[in-house]
């Protein structure tokens, strides 16, 4: 197994490190899944995790100037790897100005990602940074736990309002509760909504348009203003809104009545699946 | 004593506090001939600080009232902090500071003259109190290392602001290595990620110390206090992402205090286990940090990990000052630094070892007091006059007054008894 890979653009970087802190608010530990053509940063659906899972994924070849890996064998060419995401995001911000950083995989008595930075500085001295991030390497038996979810047939996709105004408004509402409902129609609302003993506060987000059904059958006897609804806990779309830097290209929400609600973003070159189980 | 500070000095003066206030909860007073000497302590006693602002630095001081014995005073931290708590504000508005301490009144009385003739008087009670001296002397480390403070606030950024320690040697090639320091027992689940850092000789100003040494200190005392985040804020503003060189400074460590005042900082060693001295130094002011350094066999197991640190050399036997040995260590954990409290007994003025006078009283009346007093600050660098031989003793030291100087102290050896 070897994994070796190597960013010398600034911009890649930064962009790199980006990923790593959104990550970072994500989830508190992640398995990187290394391939070939891809990394994956993978929250799957634990108990730990109170039932949300994350897909990340990113082609290396955007990022990586080179990148050399070996997985297990030639025909499992991967490799999975368990890491505290908040050492991965605080090795990166270390790379600001950096001339170049180096991926690793290491074995320093214990197996490592070991993070390698050749930092400028103002006297054309060098300096080196490294920081071994300790990891577990998944073995073969437990991959098949960390697959890319497969998104289930959703009663009404619509995409998101500006993530920031989202978070503002998700921010607030959890002062007064748990429970939120996200609840949306196939006319281009989408509603948030909180109900308390005392009070009910609902804001209402309207003309998101939805995106042309996939497959084009299950949704077509569906009253377009018939709202669909689902109870999530309010702290787990907090968190997935929070991880969120500037505003994606592309942002869906498919709510799947009653069971989980998906969200579906596009970074540039990189991809988010954010899944949050309904509360029973 | 009174004191007159002015202009931009004022501001100075504040950031020294700051620092201080990384390390202790009381702050001891000191006017001497050649200055006045600010000194903090913490709790557990592994790190001590002293500032020593010269007498230049002043538009006028006057140690004592002609005639009088100079006070000396014990304050909390907190409530002289407050005085000077924003620096921006002293920056800004504060024209001239005056500190007076007068026995009569029994307040120290901070005064700060403001802009458009708005006075600030702070009148804080104070208690009265032997002197507090370190016992250290850069001059007896084999080891220096000295960099423009810039170089070492760049060296410590990666580092999480929530380590604790780090080790600082000198690695292959002679670079400096700063290298997060790890507790053996972070064995098997939790394990940290182990952050180094490598800097060449040539960022360095002096470098005296040969390849494989190292000592572990505790970088919280040294650098700058994080701000305090008790969970993740979810509206952490975006800066956050930029790294840590956004972090505002709510207070300073020697090494922000060496920074702001682009000062190069020393740092003098010796083997693990003895205290690191930190000294910055101008024409105005010097100021000294005594933190505590790990014992080797930490060290030699953290050693294990360090393929670039080599096993660090064992400590001098031959040591020159063999009374110095005594106060390296701690009963749990090396982490004391010996500290004394001196009542100016000229009992102990010749001492240049821990001589212990018979008839030394803790709570007597405080001797002559003369120059001798400025014991805080042994000169450092290369070149200035040999410094002066600490005439103060121990804590405890009282207690078993009739042995011999050269002979192993009793009260000491109780103290590191636990050692292996």
């Amino acid at each position: 197994m070897k994994f070796r890979a190597k960013i010398v653009d600034a911009a890649c970087l930064n962009h790199f490190t980006r990923v790593s802190t959104m990550i970072a608010k994500l989830a508190k530990t992640c398995t990187l899944r290394i391939s070939p053509d891809k990394l994956n940063f993978v929250l799957s659906d634990k108990v730990a995790s109170g039932g949300v899972s994350m897909w990340c994924e990113l082609e290396q070849a955007n990022f990586f100037s080179e990148f050399q890996m070996e997985g297990v064998s030639a025909e499992n060419n991967e490799i999975y790897l368990e890491l505290t995401s908040e050492n991965l995001s605080r090795a990166l911000k270390t790379a600001q100005n950096a001339r170049a950083l180096k991926v690793k995989l290491t074995n320093k008595h214990f197996p490592c990602l070991t993070v390698s930075i050749e930092l400028l500085s103002v006297s054309s001295s060098s300096r080196v940074v490294t920081h071994d991030i300790p990891v577990k390497v998944i073995p073969r038996r437990l991959w098949r736990d960390l697959q890319e979810p497969t998104v289930p047939a959703a009663d009404v996709s619509i995409y998101l309002p500006v993530l920031k105004t989202m978070k503002s408004v998700v921010e607030k509402m959890k002062n007064i509760s748990n429970h939120l409902i996200i609840e949306a129609n196939l006319n281009g609302e989408l509603n948030l909504r909180i109900e308390t003993e005392l009070v009910s506060v609902t804001t209402h987000f309207k003309d998101l348009g939805n995106p042309p059904p996939a497959s084009g059958h299950a949704s077509q006897d569906h009253d377009p203003e018939r709202m669909t609804e689902v109870h999530v806990d309010v702290r787990k779309l907090l968190q997935f809104l929070a991880g969120q830097q500037g505003n994606p290209a592309k942002a869906t929400c498919n709510i799947v009545s009653n069971k989980m609600v998906h969200f579906d973003l596009l970074h540039e070159d990189v991809s988010l699946q954010y899944f949050i189980p309904a509360l029973s | 004593m009174k004191c007159l500070v002015t202009g931009g000095n004022v501001k100075v003066l504040g950031k020294a506090v700051h620092s201080l206030s990384r390390i202790g909860d009381e702050l001891y007073l000191e006017p001497l001939e050649d200055g006045l000497s600010l000194r903090t302590v913490n709790s557990s006693r592994s790190a001590y600080a002293c500032f020593l602002f010269a007498p230049l630095f002043f538009q006028q001081y006057q140690a004592a009232t002609p005639g009088q014995d100079p006070l000396r005073c014990k304050i909390l931290m907190k409530s002289f902090l407050s005085v000077f708590r924003s620096l921006a504000m002293l920056e800004k508005t504060v024209e001239k500071c005056c500190i007076s301490l007068n026995g009569r009144s029994s307040r120290l009385v901070v005064q700060l003259h403001c802009k458009y003739g708005v006075r600030k008087t702070h009148n804080l009670s104070f208690q009265d109190c032997e002197s507090l001296q370190a016992v250290f002397d850069p001059a007896l480390c084999p080891h220096v290392l000295r960099a423009p403070a810039r170089v070492l606030g760049e060296a410590v950024l990666p580092f999480p602001p929530a380590l604790a320690e780090v080790t600082l040697g000198i690695g292959r090639g002679r670079r400096v290595i700063l290298r997060s320091y790890q507790e053996e027992e972070a064995d098997s689940t939790v394990k940290a990620m182990v952050t180094e850092m490598s800097i060449g000789e040539e960022d360095f100003q002096q470098l005296q110390a040969q390849e494989g040494v190292a000592i572990t200190f505790c970088l919280k005392e040294f650098r700058v206090r994080p701000p305090v985040h008790t969970h993740h804020p979810v509206h952490s503003p975006p800066c956050r992402a930029q790294g840590l060189t956004a972090l505002p400074l709510p207070s300073q460590g020697l090494l922000s205090f060496a920074e702001s005042a682009n000062l190069s900082l020393s740092i003098y060693f010796d083997a693990p286990g003895r205290p690191a001295i930190f000294a910055i130094e101008d024409s105005l002011l010097e100021g000294h940090f005594v933190l505590a350094t790990l014992l080797e066999p930490d060290l030699h197991a953290q050693d294990l990990h360090s393929p670039q640190l080599q096993r660090p050399a064992p400590p001098l036997q031959a040591h020159s000052t063999p009374h110095l040995d005594d106060f390296a260590f701690d009963d749990i954990d090396s982490y004391m630094i010996a500290m004394e409290t001196s009542v100016g007994s000229e009992g102990s003025r010749a001492l240049p070892s821990i001589s212990l006078s018979p008839g030394l009283q803790p709570h007597c009346s405080p001797g002559p007091c003369s120059e001798e007093e400025d014991d805080a600050e042994p000169s450092t660098v290369p070149g200035t006059p040999p410094p002066k031989k600490f005439r103060s003793l121990f804590f405890g030291s009282i207690l078993a007054p009739a042995h011999s100087p050269q002979g192993p102290s009793p009260v000491l050896a109780e103290d590191s008894e636990g050692e292996g």
